[in-house]
């Protein structure tokens, strides 16, 4: 709505800010000096929180993922022995018998008796024979109680890092928890997608940024980000029905149904287009001083590739390969599909095997209980996982930052 | 006077003869070089080509079906002719008292164990029930009043699957892909005639509208993805509203309000490095605070919400929300970033305060740039399987989900399941259900082109 004034004697139309409005109709001067605006303060506030989230997420996963950890390793998990007390005990009973089924006892094992309400652990002193052993009562703290017959007997499973990182068994129903068993089918897999992804993306990434007419440029880029979009769940369905039986057929039947081989080929396929965008930036900030100095010594494009660009571009390709690496350790869903459905240590590319994360997926599939081994242990390997892979981004950002070559 | 050389340079005097041939092999490998770059593009591009036809290869083809029970023997006259009540009554004559399980699946709204001992009116809330029996439970009932309940609350079409999934119970013995279904038909209906004499060979596509509006199943024939369609649509829903919400907030604020203090780079270092954390993590962090630490909040129990955990749509969503969040701030950032500065001049030179600078200024001219992020984050966010694993997305329900606080499955989790079941013939469900979410997200992002498109203003 626009009003009618008069400033200065010149008939005036249109919106003038309230201020001047106020004065020309009132006569009284209002005040033009800065005043507290809360509203703007409390937005700025409110925006400054949403940008912070981001910090408060990194944090939520170390939190998060550290003290489940924490959990994992400071607390003893009680692994049932499928044993029951053979008579009921009384609290001054040392010698007991024991169900001669379930898993073997042996001397100076922490047991326990049951899990519910009040519990009694007892250290073994002497197995007499599979079902009688002499303990000593009320151990850790804990005062000696009368038992009932049949009740279930536990027996401890300390978890050290030691153990964490030299075991070579993942079997956290039996006490074993040995990372290495899940670490180096990672490094299988991401080394087999590397094989097939850094060949192909940075010649891609070669060919699209010095051979490629601006058209097929055009045309190639748009093939790279499909392939980029494409939900990994429909990679996995792919290794495992066309890549897999592809491998049987040309390697025969030691391809398993579900191998590293073909899981590594498709995640090697998946991370093409990651190594390919950033090698090609990289290429492409080249300057293009450096092409046709190297063009007027006489040498032909390939050597100029090998010779020029690419030492020139190395760091924004080392980041590259190593962005790869990474997304490659963080992939699931292809590997829990394709590579199998258990815990194995082997660098056989046809045998089956599980990555970390592919582990973590199949172990939390349906209902996980909190505070379960299960639970616990899957945090331990997140964790593993999570710092596996900040590790390779930081050395990404490391090395673009310290080994950039400068151009003016 | 020595000659001085620069290291590596060539002095050597060669023949015009030797200089040629050199010259020749050094072209010779040139091109071999630029032949080996040609074909890494092209073996990427064969790797999507194959991806893509091997999917629509096996969604559709030949099948063997067999019937437990031939559809003749139920009726004179064509099923698909007879009306609910009909139908209702074949059902009951045919699967017994085992029609109170099928009434469960598809009208509880009392959790399963209490389904027996609940009163009708109050196990079949909101359903048509025989007034007689409305404080009877569900044991209590004469077959009629069950075929009757089944007749009253779904449509001929609803009844008529029931009939095929329960009675007939079609299954397929074996199936082929559509490549050799063409080309080796003769050679199938041979050996299908052989092997299997007194089944039914037909072409089925397994991609149809009864698939996307069917629901779950455990047999193949009648499995349909319209529970993981709808949870894929509440999730992406609310994922929607918060990522929206937060990210544009976090980009406004990294664009036009951060001053370069170092708390304000350490968050754009930070959400560089979130962008690159596997997503499986964020499903553990998602499962660990969402479904864990406010299990009260996201199962809805504070609402009063009481027959789920903390595994429901809302974790879910705001799982995958934090996960496309460092996607979707560094597009909007980018968008914000695009409008020119004269723009915020001039309305500050109108004495705008800075949020009415942003709210009525920026904001649009960044609107349809922060809008085609957002699509293309959310399309990532519709093929995300691994985090909602972790969450806890339920790998079998039969009931849709029908807000924040229903549990959930969603397309790449159906994906998976039929995927990995160990019947051969769900790889071609698996390959229909491929189908659809590819179509979603193509729909997605053609949206976000088209609108960058039509609504960017060059500047």
């Amino acid at each position: 709505m626009g009003q009618e004034l008069s400033l200065g004697g010149q008939p005036f139309v249109g919106r003038l800010p309230l201020a001047v409005r106020i004065a020309a109709e009132t006569g009284k001067e209002a005040g033009l000096s800065k005043r507290p605006r809360p509203v703007e303060r409390i937005i700025s506030l409110f925006l400054l929180a949403c940008g912070a989230l981001s910090i408060l997420t990194t944090v939520g996963f170390t939190v998060v993922l550290g003290s489940e950890a924490l959990r994992f390793f400071s607390t003893t998990e009680w692994m049932n022995t499928n044993k029951n007390t053979a008579a009921a005990i009384t609290a001054t009973d040392t010698r007991i018998s024991v169900a001669t089924s379930g898993r073997a006892l042996a001397v100076d094992e922490i047991i326990r008796f049951g899990v519910e309400g009040e519990t009694e652990n007892a250290r073994i002193v002497d197995v007499i024979d599979p079902g009688i052993i002499v303990v000593e009562r009320g151990v850790n703290g804990t005062r000696a109680l009368d038992h009932a017959q049949g009740t279930p007997l536990f027996v401890a499973a300390e978890v050290t890092l030691g153990k964490f990182l030299t075991d070579t068994k993942w079997a956290p129903q039996i006490g074993r928890f040995g990372i290495i068993e899940l670490v180096v089918p990672t490094i299988v897999i991401t080394l087999i997608a590397l094989l097939v992804a850094v060949p192909l993306g940075l010649g891609a990434a070669i060919y699209i940024s010095e051979y490629a007419r601006p058209r097929t440029r055009a045309l190639l880029k748009p093939i790279l980000e499909i392939l980029a979009g494409i939900p990994t769940v429909v990679y996995g369905y792919f290794a495992l029905t066309f890549v897999t039986p592809l491998l049987q057929s040309l390697f025969g039947l030691e391809v398993k149904v579900y191998n590293m081989a073909s899981a590594g080929i498709v995640v090697g396929i998946l991370i093409i287009p990651t190594i390919s965008s950033i090698s090609e930036d990289a290429l492409s900030a080249v300057p293009r001083a450096l092409r046709e100095a190297s063009y007027g010594l006489g040498a032909t494009k390939l050597e100029t590739v090998f010779k020029v660009l690419l030492p020139a571009a190395l760091s924004g390709v080392v980041a590259a390969v190593i962005l790869g690496f990474s997304r490659a350790v963080g992939e699931t869903m292809i590997v829990l599909i394709a590579s199998g459905a258990g815990p194995n240590l082997t660098a056989n590319p046809f045998d089956s095997a599980e990555t970390m994360a592919g582990h973590i997926a199949r172990i939390s599939t349906g209902d996980l209980s909190f505070g379960s081994i299960d639970y616990n242990s899957v945090f331990a390997i997140g964790l593993t996982l999570f710092l596996m892979t900040l590790l390779l981004n930081f050395a990404s950002t490391m090395v673009t930052r310290r080994f950039r070559e400068v151009y003016q | 006077m020595s000659e001085q050389t620069a290291p590596g340079l060539i002095t050597e005097q060669v023949s015009d003869q030797t200089f040629i041939e050199r010259l020749r092999a050094r072209n010779r490998r040139g091109k071999i070089g630029q032949m080996f770059f040609f074909s890494a593009n092209i073996i990427t591009l064969l790797a999507l080509i194959t991806l893509i036809a091997h999917v629509a290869n096996q969604s559709m083809g030949l099948v063997v079906v067999r019937n437990a029970v031939e559809p003749a023997a139920l009726s004179d006259r064509p099923l698909t002719e007879l009306d609910e009540a009909e139908l209702a009554a074949i059902l009951v004559d045919n699967i017994g008292r085992r029609i109170r399980v099928v009434i469960r699946d598809n009208f509880s709204q009392v959790p399963a164990s209490q389904f027996v001992s609940a009163p009708l009116s109050e196990a079949l809330r909101g359903a048509i029930i025989p007034a007689e029996y409305a404080s009877a439970t569900i044991n209590d009932l004469p077959p009629e009043a069950l075929a009757a309940i089944v007749a009253d609350n779904l449509s001929q079409g609803a009844v008529y699957d029931l009939v095929i999934e329960h009675v007939v119970r079609p299954t397929v013995v074996t199936s082929w892909t559509l490549l050799d279904s063409i080309l080796q038909r003769d050679r199938i209906e041979a050996e299908a005639a052989a092997k299997y004499p007194d089944d039914d060979l037909q072409f089925r596509s397994w991609i149809s509208g009864d698939f996307i509006t069917r629901s779950i199943s455990s047999s193949a024939t009648t499995a349909g993805l319209r529970t993981a369609l709808l949870g894929s649509f509440w999730i992406i829903a609310i994922t929607a509203i918060t990522s929206l919400i937060v990210g544009v907030a976090a980009a406004i604020y990294l664009e036009e309000y951060a001053t370069g203090s170092r708390i304000e780079r350490l968050i754009e270092i930070n959400i560089r490095n979130l962008a690159a954390i596997p997503s499986i993590i964020y499903g553990m962090l998602g499962l660990a605070v969402f479904v864990r630490a406010l299990g009260e909040l996201t199962s809805g129990a504070v609402f009063g919400v009481t027959d789920t955990n903390g595994r429901t749509v809302l974790s879910a969503g705001f799982t995958l929300a934090l996960l496309i969040l460092p996607l979707l701030i560094v597009n909007a950032q980018e968008a914000i970033r695009a409008v020119p500065s004269s723009i915020r001049e001039a309305s500050y030179g109108l004495g705008a305060t800075k949020w009415q600078t942003v709210w009525r200024q920026v904001l649009p001219a960044a609107a349809p740039g922060i809008l085609t992020g957002v699509i293309l984050s959310l399309s990532r966010a519709v093929g995300e399987t691994a985090p909602l694993l972790v969450v806890g997305a339920s790998t079998f329900i039969g009931i849709d989900p029908n807000g924040p606080f229903s549990k959930f499955t969603v397309v790449p989790i159906q994906i998976f399941q039929w995927t990995a079941d160990p019947k051969p013939v769900f790889r071609n469900v698996a390959a229909a259900a491929i189908i659809a979410l590819l179509v979603v997200m193509v729909l997605m992002n053609a949206s976000a082109i088209i609108l960058r498109n039509r609504m960017s203003r060059r500047y």
